[in-house]
């Protein structure tokens, strides 16, 4: 768990390692199968996912904190967070387009599909859940996709083994990569309770 | 397709999890048992059957530009209600689901239908696909959660009833009800299934 008062670089491993946002947290699995196939797509696909949950994250709290709490306004978290999320990513799409063609070009594709990647509305509910103040919300939210990330990349590493392997016809495709990941989720297990958290 | 086949189509040979392969956060999170789980596919399939019948109604009205947003606005509606009912009803389930209950807006199976089923039929027929995939994801979940349970805990429980408890003298896998026996099982259900698909043609 993670709260305000921890230091910074225990909200930094707890995000990345320990509750893995991926492995450990099942969120975001959606694009976690559908991109990981190739390493290029992986790493566009994380530095896409990182660029959207630190705005996603600090736009959701400043509207929970400035607009939604002092007008009493808390039921309408969920519709709220999305409809800001979906407009923002729709804003940040077109603006990039016209001003950043290149950085456009490298991670633009991905960004429509982050709209329904959970991991950023799930962020953006999380900082609200766990009380983070700004800083802290600014450190979480830069961590949880880091991991995000390194999981992918780590996966897709493996998955470009994997196609050339021989394997057991009725699990080949979507059964064995589930199985692989289910060890590579052991593996991060093995960092719970590091430095007692 | 006729309304029977739209019905029984959502349960095996589309079933959104197994098949198509959405909707997979929520049935690996919540899945760690058989309760947990088939409380999620309930919630799912009432945020389902509610936003593809008011989808199918309104379709007429609709703009296309802005399909999306007004289907959020929707399906963020029947989740809102979802999220204060469950709170209120039952807080245990509530509190193990945690963020995963306001996340069913996010869901892919629940736009996606709404998206390439409701806004294209009548109300009927919507219904009729909401509770057929609904019932697919439930399934699929409680089937899930129970067999990580059984391996996990030794027991099988549904609506806080105890249905098995394999007792005292049996040693149970606890890896299955952690991260890494979703993943497993998980897999080996996607296999079970496309056995299953294709020993029937």
């Amino acid at each position: 768990m993670i709260s305000n008062d921890m230091a910074w670089y225990m909200i930094i491993i707890s995000a990345v390692l320990i509750n893995n946002i991926i492995l450990i947290r099942f969120l975001a699995l959606c694009s976690f199968f559908g991109v990981s196939n190739k390493l290029e797509t992986s790493i566009g696909m994380g530095m896409a996912v990182i660029f959207v949950i630190v705005i996603a994250a600090t736009a959701s709290w400043l509207i929970w904190h400035y607009l939604l709490l002092p007008l009493k306004l808390e039921f309408l978290r969920t519709a709220a967070f999305i409809l800001v999320i979906a407009g923002l990513v729709q804003f940040l799409e077109m603006y990039m387009r016209k001003a950043m063609p290149a950085l456009y070009h490298a991670m633009g594709i991905y960004l429509p599909l982050i709209t329904t990647n959970c991991a950023v509305l799930a962020v953006a509910l999380l900082v609200i859940d766990y009380n983070l103040g700004f800083i802290n919300t600014l450190i979480y939210s830069v961590s949880v996709p880091v991991g995000y990330t390194l999981s992918i990349i780590l996966f897709a590493g493996i998955r470009e083994r994997i196609d050339i392997a021989p394997i057991p016809k009725f699990l080949k495709g979507y059964p064995i990569i589930f199985i692989t990941a289910s060890m590579m989720s052991m593996a991060f297990l093995g960092f719970s309770h590091l430095f007692g958290l | 397709m006729n309304r029977w086949q739209v019905f029984i189509n959502g349960i095996m040979k589309e079933n959104p999890v197994l098949v198509l392969l959405i909707g997979l956060c929520p049935t690996l999170a919540t899945s760690s048992s058989a309760n947990d789980g088939f409380g999620m596919g309930v919630a799912a399939t009432f945020v389902l059957i509610a936003s593809n019948i008011l989808i199918s109604a309104v379709r007429k009205w609709t703009p296309d530009q802005i399909r999306i947003p007004i289907f959020i606005i929707i399906i963020s509606t029947f989740v809102t209600i979802v999220d204060y009912t469950m709170h209120a009803a039952d807080p245990v389930l509530y509190a193990n689901l945690g963020v995963f209950v306001p996340l069913i807006v996010v869901n892919c199976i629940i736009l996606g239908r709404a998206e390439a089923y409701a806004y294209k039929n009548d109300v009927l027929s919507s219904t009729l696909d909401g509770i057929g995939m609904g019932l697919g994801f439930t399934l699929t979940i409680t089937v899930l959660g129970a067999i990580r349970e059984i391996i996990g805990n030794g027991t099988v429980t549904i609506l806080n009833y105890e249905l098995i408890n394999l007792g005292e003298g049996f040693k149970p896998a606890l890896v299955f009800i952690m991260p890494p026996g979703a993943f497993l099982v998980m897999g080996l259900l996607i296999a079970t299934n496309r056995l299953l698909i294709r020993k029937r043609g």
